[in-house]
């Protein structure tokens, strides 16, 4: 039992953030706090790739004087770190965009409540 | 960016920390290969050191720093090198970013991927410093009155 | 009632992520599958080979900058333009709003 919690407790705490960032996109009506909400969303699959990258024992892939790449139970699996590495980026571009487009609706509705554009837009 | 306020501790302390943070981003470029770092996470500490002075000293007096003519071509530039890296490697008969077959003197081998690697990097770093400096020059635009 | 819909579809999504999670290998545990030099189907593990193989192929002990820029190069271009792209789309949505600015 002790086991499975201690092997499973970051996948749940990951989730967690999930449904805040849900929660954020879902019901909050101000479009910069959906935005908010996107931006938890995309912290919590970030944990998740990084969490699952873990192995115990291990160092941080880079090989360093003395340790041989030959034993591979030395170091963590790359992967995921360079995706994530990647995705970190791109999500703040992306979290740019965003906000770009919202500057562009409030200059033009002068609004960003969901109902009052959706109002406005008919 | 409208200033709150007009101290000039704010000014003066992130006009020294700017250069050593821009020191810092450089050293996690070009030192990538052998601790944490790379183009990504370099470039976005050259762009941090310059959205501190635009943010504490206003975009208007950050142009004498670093003029925002230069962001969007300097994330060109950065895209152009890594498109040409993989694409000599094609004149140079192998496929695209084989950085085997870069001509490079008389190196050969796992030596040019390494070069392969750094000149990457920097056309990353340079794209991300751009891409972000350019988003918050753009996403501030007009609202700076001083 | 929107409102009801919409706090009934977070706790059924948690609800299917955790009972999702019941069946994720123990993390960081060495006998996960990706941690193996070999895969269920008999092919070889990516992490495995990356960290075996990173060092002989490029000379770079960092095996993040290898797969980086050289396994996953192609991978990093697209997410070069990908960031270009959005900057470029800043440029062109926030530059024309300045321009009507001072036409009106």
């Amino acid at each position: 039992m002790t086991d499975f919690l201690l092997g499973h407790y970051a996948y749940w705490f990951t989730i967690l953030v999930l449904a805040v960032g849900l929660y954020g996109i879902l019901v909050k009506r101000n479009l910069v706090k959906k935005t908010i909400g996107l931006s938890i969303f995309q912290a919590g699959i970030i944990l998740f790739f990084v969490a699952i990258s873990t192995k115990w024992n291990a160092s941080v892939p880079i090989k360093v004087k003395g340790s041989h790449v030959s034993e591979a139970a030395n170091f963590m699996n790359p992967l995921p770190q360079t995706l994530m590495l990647t995705a970190i980026v791109v999500g703040v571009a992306t979290i740019g965009v965003a906000l770009t487009l919202l500057i562009a609706i409030y200059k033009r509705y002068e609004t960003l409540d969901e109902e009052e554009l959706l109002e406005k837009f008919q | 960016m409208t200033r709150p306020v007009d101290s000039p501790i704010v000014v003066y302390g992130s006009r020294l920390l700017s250069p050593y943070i821009m020191l810092f981003g450089l050293y996690v470029i070009f030192h990538g290969h052998y601790s944490p770092g790379g183009g990504f996470q370099g470039g976005t500490l050259l762009a941090a050191s310059l959205l501190l002075v635009r943010i504490s000293s206003g975009s208007k007096i950050a142009q004498i720093q670093f003029s925002d003519m230069f962001t969007a071509p300097m994330a060109v530039v950065g895209v152009l090198i890594y498109f040409f890296t993989g694409l000599i490697a094609i004149l140079a008969g192998g496929q695209y970013l084989n950085y085997e077959l870069l001509p490079l003197g008389d190196m050969h081998g796992a030596e040019l991927r390494y070069w392969g690697i750094l000149f990457v990097e920097v056309g990353i770093g340079l794209t991300v410093m751009g891409i972000l400096v350019s988003l918050y020059d753009n996403l501030v635009i007009g609202e700076d009155n001083d | 009632m929107n409102k009801v819909i919409n706090l009934l579809l977070i706790i059924g999504f948690t609800g299917v992520l955790l009972y999702a999670s019941m069946d994720l290998p123990y993390r960081g545990s060495p006998d996960n599958p990706m941690n193996q030099p070999e895969s269920m189907t008999g092919t070889t593990v990516a992490g495995h080979y990356y960290v075996e193989k990173a060092y002989k192929d490029a000379h770079t002990p960092n095996m993040v900058t290898v797969v980086l820029g050289d396994y996953r190069s192609m991978d990093t271009l697209g997410e070069q333009t990908v960031i270009f792209a959005a900057g470029i789309i800043g440029f062109l949505i926030l530059r024309r709003r300045k321009k009507n600015k001072e036409d009106s």
